[in-house]
């Protein structure tokens, strides 16, 4: 069972925000969900999907890119070319 | 070559689509010319907005054409608009479009499936004849199946995903919807071609016409599709489809898919494990709503995605987070990818008795609006559709008979890379019942 | 149950020894170097930014614009199979790509693609000159990984007001090498890093030059003599500090050597050290605590689903090394009759081996060439911190041969180098050595021109030329000092010895 402590960790290390309200309609849906789940305590093994293709690679030649007007044209919030974003100390 | 512009009436009664271009421009005589195509909103156009049905991408507009968007210019489709989609492909109903529900044109009452419900809801209305759609869990499959039309999820890695906006990367394709058979195959080998930008490609070009002839043709039946949660008049109409297809020469062969146990669990714990990655991109820097730049970092991140992300979509972040997290790992994300190797093996092992697999798209008709509340009861409804895309083969659906007058979807799966296959079967029964 | 308890941080027992000579320093260091590809991991973007203003090397792929899709540079895998044959690691038959997931502005996708539990390889080597004689440092791993973008932190560093982002970096293939804890002192921890460096550089898959080429991030911890030998790794006795950030090669030791200070102090206070992440603050050479949200990251590794598995190991088996620094310095003193100590010098960087290497034969023969790039030019380079490829290869050339031809004297040589260095240092180009021998006017004076200067000297030394005629033998090398002065060192020494002599014996006593 997870709390609503515990759902409040989750958010937190997804870095999702949520609310108080939230917390208490999705706890008992994620216990449905996480025991739901559990079906896989049943599966036998651990090995991966295996995948066949391998070695898929591409040559070291410049392709030409975006300028920098270009790579901004999505935000308003730019400085001297740079994006801007919340500080983040 | 002159550019010439496809008239396409944009009057749209159920909300099939997110943007539309009433004057299509098209260029070329291609297998497409003047053909109006709808595309799905997570696959990006240059030019057009591209949201993904969420209001995080809201006003984005991408500099580059997804390469199957490149694909259909270049047979002259005209692209007439963007269809209405769960946010970012995580629903099986379509409410789950920050933008508004889609509804079903045969009953305005229901949901049209989802999450290509746009797409669906838009060939299904006689909008457009043909679509993209991207499946993930079901989500070409249903739709199909909910509004009476076909649509079919490829081989993984034989369509390109470059400009699909990502949301669960080893499970997912764009496929070609349309209201019939042959439409889907003509659209399928316009998005077969090789793109050397997606590494998880094959170059496997699709070029191929309908062969109605399925004498010979051993069609697995697992009792797993027809088991528990199933609607037996659902059941009891996709029988008789079967046996349509028997009639026609096909021999069908019961059998039994032990890994379906699990499926569905497995392909949650992974599809949301992808997902809380990829969606961590979305962070107001770099394009859409911006962050609060007067806030710190992830305060600003946390307020960013709790206002702009739907429920659905932050439930499955923070499951995908959960299940990837330090102690759960292994009783969550690689019990899940041992799940999947054991449902591949079951095709594996069905693919040398059979040649496709049939069952059920959906294991009921099309929910009413708003019917699906519980998370859990709407997931449970994928576990038909989820196995096709957890073994990565091509699965098509295609209308069989009706319920409660509303429409219900044959479901035919095949070994990879035998897309053609799939589509020679479905051809054969659509053929059949119209005959 | 409670589903996030989460592993208790190591504490220290203070129960444990805490005699400091019985102690000894555990280091293993975790080196990040950029590359040297002509394109980034994971697009085509050019790598060749540093000159460029910010975001004009992207492309829809390192901004992470949703939809976009990595490919691998084949380049960098090449180069990062032949760091990991160089450092005689195990190459995993089949390795693969993993995302870690963490949120950060320098992320363009808000996680980073990196190897995890199948890195490229494994279980190497680097043999090293250590405190007590040759010493073998084993290699953990040897991984690839793309580099996050640049941030710049507006309104000052206490209190800043947002970031600006430059992802002009973001994609630049870095190639991480761990360590075993198996450096024993900072010292040790430079030797290791400037051999690696050699190495990589050797191996032309890197560019020590570049700014920001390297990262290095270290762990220490103080424990009691023999207790890693005994207990083996991951169960430190007393907290280890990993020490993030530090971007110099001068930089490990000074952090190095800060953090077992600290780490003493503690100790010897009887404080607990509690296993902690700390920065490295360059500019006042000091570690400093991170916040304790980034010790608790989870970083939510799992494969990516974007890109194939690699399967290179047989590709290993192709490549054939270049010669390595241990092999050069062996042929330097073979060929060019090297000491063992300069030998190491001038092989310990690929590019001064490269500048020895291409000196005319009768020249590299020379000892007096080897000890004067071993000593004069490395150590006047080191003064002004320039770096060898800042010298034009012809000019020193020049040089040795005015020097070898006895057109100047050996100190004159120096002077004529250091002038060149300052006027390369302060306009990045210089004059040839024979116009800077003019200017200076440094040419060797034979016998002939001594006679004057000698005779000057005398007159103003009547005190020194009695003494000597009195047979005080200091007297003479006082007014040979003289004479050096009065002509700035350009006269032959055994020449003005010979003049001085004679004068002095044909005045008679």
């Amino acid at each position: 069972m997870v709390s609503e402590r515990d759902v409040e960790h989750i958010a937190e290390l997804a870095d999702i925000g949520i609310t108080k309200d939230e917390l208490g309609e999705f706890t008992p849906q994620f216990n449905e969900i996480l025991e739901y789940f559990d079906l896989l305590d049943s599966v036998e093994g651990t090995s991966p999907a295996t995948r066949d293709l391998t070695n898929i690679f591409r040559d070291d030649t410049v392709v030409p890119g975006l300028s920098a007007d270009e790579a901004l044209a999505n935000t308003p919030e730019k400085e001297d070319g740079f994006f801007k974003a919340p500080r983040v100390m | 070559m002159a550019s010439q512009v496809c008239r396409f009436d944009p009057e749209d009664n159920y909300n099939a689509f997110l943007k539309t271009v009433g004057k299509a421009p098209y260029e070329g005589t291609g297998k497409l010319a003047g053909i109006p195509v709808a595309v799905k909103d997570n696959i990006s156009t240059k030019g057009i907005t591209t949201t993904c049905g969420s209001k995080i991408l809201g006003g984005y507009v991408p500099p580059f054409d997804a390469f199957v968007v490149e694909l259909l210019k270049k047979e002259g489709a005209a692209i007439v608009g963007k269809t209405n989609m769960d946010e970012f492909g995580m629903g099986t109903t379509t409410e789950n479009s920050a933008f508004g529900p889609t509804l079903n044109p045969c009953d305005t009452g229901r949901v049209p499936g989802g999450s290509s419900g746009g797409s669906a809801a838009a060939i299904a209305a006689g909008m457009v004849p043909m679509a993209l759609g991207t499946d993930t869990g079901g989500s070409i499959r249903c739709p199909s199946a909910f509004c009476g039309i076909v649509g079919l999820k490829p081989t993984y890695g034989r369509v390109s995903r470059y400009g699909l906006i990502a949301y669960a990367n080893s499970l997912e394709q764009i496929g070609p919807m349309a209201g019939n058979v042959t439409d889907v195959s003509t659209l399928m080998g316009v998005l077969c071609a090789c793109d050397s930008r997606d590494s998880t490609t094959y170059d496997r070009p699709y070029c191929h016409t309908p062969d109605i002839n399925v004498r010979g043709t051993r069609i697995g039946v697992p009792e797993e599709f027809f088991g528990k949660g199933v609607d037996p008049k659902v059941a009891s109409v996709v029988w008789d489809g079967i046996s349509l297809l028997e009639r026609l020469g096909a021999e069908i062969v019961t059998c039994r898919m032990p890994s379906m146990s699990s499926a569905l669990a497995a392909y949650y714990v992974t599809c949301t494990s992808e997902a809380s990655s990829n969606l961590a991109r979305f962070d107001g820097v770099r394009y859409g709503p911006t962050s609060d730049t007067k806030k710190q970092w992830h305060e600003s991140f946390q307020d960013h995605r709790r206002e702009l992300f739907g429920k659905e979509v932050r439930r499955r972040i923070m499951l995908g987070t959960f299940a990837l997290s330090s102690g759960y790992y292994g009783k969550y994300y690689a019990k899940a990818q041992a799940a999947r190797q054991n449902v591949k093996a079951d095709f594996d092992r069905l693919f040398r008795q059979v040649d496709v697999i049939a069952g059920p798209t959906m294991p009921t008709i099309a929910f009413k609006l708003g019917e699906k509340s519980d998370p859990l009861s709407m997931y449970l409804s994928d576990i038909l559709t989820v196995p096709a895309n957890l073994a990565g083969v091509p699965a098509i659906s295609v209308p069989c008979g009706r319920v409660d007058d509303m429409p219900v979807g044959l479901q035919i799966m095949g070994r990879h890379f035998e897309d053609e296959k799939v589509v020679d079967v479905a051809y054969a029964f659509e053929q059949g019942v119209s005959a | 149950m409670s589903v996030l308890s989460g592993t208790p941080p190591v504490s220290s027992d203070s129960s444990i020894a805490t005699d400091p000579s019985n102690d000894e320093v555990i280091i293993g260091l975790e080196i990040h170097c950029q590359l040297d590809t002509s394109t980034k991991l994971f697009c085509g973007c050019s790598t060749d930014y540093r000159d460029d203003g910010p975001n004009t090397h992207v492309c829809p792929i390192c901004l992470g614009l949703p939809g976009t899709l990595p490919k691998v540079n084949k380049k960098a895998v090449e180069y990062a199979l032949k760091v990991a044959k160089a450092l005689n690691c195990e190459i995993l038959e089949e390795s693969e790509f993993a995302r870690k997931n963490y949120f950060y502005p320098d992320l363009n996708k808000g996680y980073q693609i990196t190897q995890y539990d199948r890195p490229l390889a494994v279980r190497g080597y680097l043999d090293i000159e250590g405190e007590d004689g040759e010493k073998r440092v084993r290699i953990t791993r040897v991984h690839m990984e793309e580099d996050p973008g640049r941030l710049v932190h507006k309104g000052g560093t206490d209190r800043p007001k947002y970031t600006l982002v430059d992802y002009n970096r973001a994609g630049i293939p870095l190639i991480e090498i761990v360590t075993e804890p198996d450096l024993r002192s900072p010292k040790e921890a430079r030797r290791f890093l400037n051999k690696l460096r050699a190495t990589l550089e050797y191996l032309g898959v890197y560019d020590s030059e570049k700014e920001g080429s390297l990262r290095v991030d270290a762990n220490i911890s103080i424990q009691p003599r023999g207790w890693f030998e005994r207990e083996g790794k991951g169960k430190a006795d007393r907290g280890r500090a990993e020490v993030k950030n530090i971007s110099s090669y001068k930089g490990v030791e000074k952090a190095l050597t800060f953090e077992i200070t600290r780490q003493k102090n503690a100790i010897r206070r009887g404080q607990k050290l509690e296993s902690a992440t700390r920065h490295f603050v360059e500019t006042r050479g000091v570690t400093t605590a991170s916040r304790s949200k980034e010790m608790e990251q989870d970083y939510r590794y799992f494969p990516e689903p974007d890109l194939r598995p690699l399967r290179v190991r047989s590709w290993s088996d192709k490549i054939v090394l270049p010669e390595l620094p241990d092999a050069r310095k062996v042929r330097f003193i073979r060929e060019y009759g090297f000491s063992p100590t300069h030998a190491a010098t001038v092989t310990g960087d690929w590019r001064v081996a490269e500048f020895y290497d291409n000196l005319p034969k009768d020249l590299a023969v020379s000892a007096a060439t080897a000890t004067w790039i071993a000593d004069t030019l490395l150590g006047e380079l080191n003064y002004r911190d320039m770096s060898i490829s800042d010298v034009p290869h012809g000019h020193f050339i020049e040089l040795i041969t005015l020097i070898r031809k006895d057109t100047i004297t050996d100190k004159s040589g120096v002077e004529v180098l250091r002038s060149l260095l300052d006027q390369l240092k302060e306009a990045g180009s210089c004059e040839k050595p024979s116009e800077c021998v003019k200017r200076l006017n440094l040419a060797k004076t034979g016998g002939e021109g001594l006679e004057p200067v000698i005779s000057e000297v005398l007159a103003e030394q009547p005190q020194a030329v009695s003494d000597y005629a009195s047979g005080k033998s200091e007297a003479f090398n006082f007014l040979i000092g003289q004479v050096m002065k009065k002509t700035r060192g350009r006269v032959d020494p055994t020449e003005l010895n010979r003049v001085m002599r004679e004068t002095l014996d044909s005045r008679g006593p």
